[in-house]
């Protein structure tokens, strides 16, 4: 038997110095605040678990966490689906492949904002070429600044143009790994389409797939920039997510203990259905 | 259980060819009688994985018929031929339990249940899995994984004929020769025609009653174990088959007689046809032994491989090995090398060119 050397833990030092600075100081700062009250020159009053309780009856919180489930209810249950089914028609080799790929990415490499701004510019009625196009050539009548509807079918669909690339990337490299003999064996057990996509390509893709479904969640969870430069939160609070919300407090209403607490409330949200569906995604494969 | 044969086929992987060094397969000629076990034998890329996909339907052939028991199936897909396949790599359906998978085929034909049920059993019984029939496919090891898809080859009783492309590659050594055993007695229990490709020789040779032997898209030969290690019809089926294979030795003839390093080497019988091009004797190892008077050879190497012994001479600038039995001379000892005549053979640009000695008043007028 080998002795066990502990040594290796110092190269994880740098890492976690790292991690220190830029995750755990701030996030220990936030439980700071979440715990007292402040009027400003660095005086606190304890307040215990009042601003959790504070945030956990609210009204307005449950709303926006509503509509933050909804989000991504919305994107989740059409980006996947839609991401596998382009992923199933990419073709596995030759010249068009590089030229798929390319085109799959560039939604991606898009800045936040400017995705955002685009689609602010993109669906106005007057100047937008959507807005317009919908508004005075089809006669529908479509205003995201004004309608609660028009606007979530507007961050849905800029979100699904957005990101559905995610899930095609992922589910396409789950496909492109799967070796030939697997679809000639199926050929020749006689097997339908749709059991091909069911025993052979869905059970090959199901590892990209949880990681692809994680990273929309969690994304889509905590997505900031496109909703807040498209619609602001509006018309009213119609698109008012968690995250936009929470700054709203944080910053508008400059209460930084209630804010604090929701964060830490949003955390821990996010953590646990991350960890419950990794979870449950991955329990088959121990046994 | 069919038939097969193979008529004028040829296969490019290229949409035009133009020189016959562009197809994979170049003319191949073949009948497989019904419920025979045949190997195909050869190195990488010289087309037998590209044959085998031709027969299973995997690949349509640029020229040529495949003809089930005489009836054209070149047109038809995989699952209309009735055909199994294992590959390489074992396939099984992960997600499903070994019963589901033996039962896939079945399932997919529109099969009621009882009959499912049964033959999935009978199967599994033949290849002894019985007990893993509840577990879920993916658990198991690599070899139990190549008995289940071999299994999903003969869960169906109609089938035509079953092929093994190099099924043993992932295989633990010392399993190998167990599921080879397994493979032979499935052969003779279901009698179906069995198709086995492969470039390991022990493999052809013990599986297969007739082994084709193919290089760079040919078939070189075709013949059973012992007519491919005792009569090579070219020097690259001598080579390739035998450990070590065949030494093959560049000569020139003088008044009919080749003559090797000065020496006159005694053939097995008469020389057919013009001989003209390159000419070379070939003599297995086996055959070539240590004698008191012949080819003189000085020895440069001499490996014991258990009940034998090979020992490397040389001897007008070639390599000539010989296996031989009890005491090996020292390395770098001089010895004379005795050639059995009967085992002699002469290859003209690299294919066999005598005939046995009392096979002569037949062939004569070749």
């Amino acid at each position: 038997m080998k002795t066990e050397n502990q040594k290796a833990w110092f190269f994880v030092l740098p890492v976690l110095a790292l991690v220190a600075f830029n995750a755990l100081i701030p996030m220990m700062t936030v439980v700071n605040y979440s715990v007292q009250e402040t009027f400003g020159d660095n005086v606190f009053f304890w307040q215990g678990l009042d601003w959790f309780q504070q945030i956990l009856r609210s009204d307005r919180f449950h709303a926006a966490l509503g509509r933050q489930f909804l989000f991504t209810f919305l994107i989740l249950i059409i980006e996947v689906p839609l991401g596998i089914a382009i992923a199933l028609s990419m073709p596995r080799k030759g010249f068009w492949v590089p030229v798929c790929l390319v085109l799959m990415a560039l939604p991606m490499l898009i800045p936040w904002n400017v995705v955002g701004a685009m689609w602010n510019i993109f669906t106005l009625p007057d100047i937008g070429l959507l807005g317009y196009f919908l508004n005075h050539v089809l006669g529908i009548n479509y205003d995201m600044t004004q309608d609660p509807v028009a606007a979530w079918v507007t961050i849905v669909t800029m979100d699904v143009w957005h990101w559905t690339s995610l899930v095609v990337l992922l589910s396409y490299a789950g496909l492109v790994s799967i070796p030939d003999a697997y679809y000639q064996a199926a050929k020749i057990d006689g097997a339908s389409n749709w059991a091909v996509f069911r025993f052979i390509q869905l059970p090959k893709m199901k590892t990209v797939l949880t990681i692809a479904i994680l990273l929309r969640f969690m994304d889509s969870f905590n997505i900031y920039t496109e909703p807040f430069v498209l619609t602001g939160g509006g018309p009213g609070n119609s698109t008012t997510l968690l995250s936009i919300d929470l700054v709203k407090i944080a910053l508008g209403q400059f209460d930084l203990g209630p804010a604090a607490a929701m964060s830490l409330i949003y955390f821990a949200i996010t953590l646990l259905v991350s960890w419950l569906f990794y979870t449950l995604m991955t329990k088959d494969d121990l046994n | 259980m069919a038939k097969i044969t193979l008529s004028k086929l040829r296969h490019s992987y290229l949409s035009t060819p133009k020189s016959d060094s562009d197809y994979a397969l170049k003319e191949i000629d073949l009948d497989w009688t019904d419920g025979g076990a045949y190997a195909l034998l050869g190195p990488s890329g010289c087309g037998k994985s590209t044959l085998l996909n031709i027969i299973s339907g995997l690949l349509v052939p640029s020229e040529g018929q495949i003809l089930f028991d005489g009836n054209d199936v070149t047109a038809l897909p995989p699952d209309q031929r009735n055909i199994a396949q294992v590959f390489q790599f074992p396939v099984i359906y992960d997600t499903m339990t070994v019963y589901d998978n033996l039962a896939f085929p079945l399932r997919n034909r529109g099969r009621d249940e009882t009959t499912v049920h049964q033959r999935v059993m009978a199967i599994a019984e033949m290849l002894e899995v019985t007990d893993m029939l509840e577990q879920k496919a993916a658990g198991l090891s690599p070899d139990n994984k190549q008995k289940i898809s071999m299994g999903r080859g003969l869960v169906r009783e109609d089938v035509n004929v079953v092929m093994f492309d190099e099924p043993l590659t992932v295989i633990d050594p010392h399993l190998k020769w167990k599921l080879r055993s397994k493979l032979k007695e499935l052969h003779q229990r279901v009698k179906a025609t069995m198709i086995y490709v492969t470039h390991d020789q022990t493999e052809a040779l013990t599986f297969a009653d007739q082994v084709v032997v193919m290089q760079l898209g040919e078939v070189v030969q075709i013949g059973t174990p012992v007519e491919l290690f005792e009569r090579p019809a070219h020097t690259f089926v001598g080579h390739f088959i035998g450990s070590p294979g065949m030494n093959i030795l560049p000569c020139e003839l003088q008044h009919g007689a080749a003559v090797f390093a000065g020496q006159q080497i005694m053939l097995e019988g008469p020389i057919q046809g013009a001989a003209e091009g390159q000419t070379e004797i070939g003599v297995r190892p086996e055959f070539v032994s240590l004698a008191d008077h012949g080819l003189p050879a000085t020895v440069t190497k001499v490996s014991d491989i258990g009940r034998h012994t090979v020992v490397e001479c040389e001897a007008g600038g070639c390599r000539i090995n010989a296996v031989t039995e009890g005491a090996a001379p020292e390395k770098g000892s001089a010895v004379h090398l005795a050639f059995r005549q009967d085992m002699t053979r002469l290859y003209v640009d690299g294919w066999l060119a005598t005939a046995p000695a009392n096979a002569t008043g037949e062939q004569g007028a070749a």
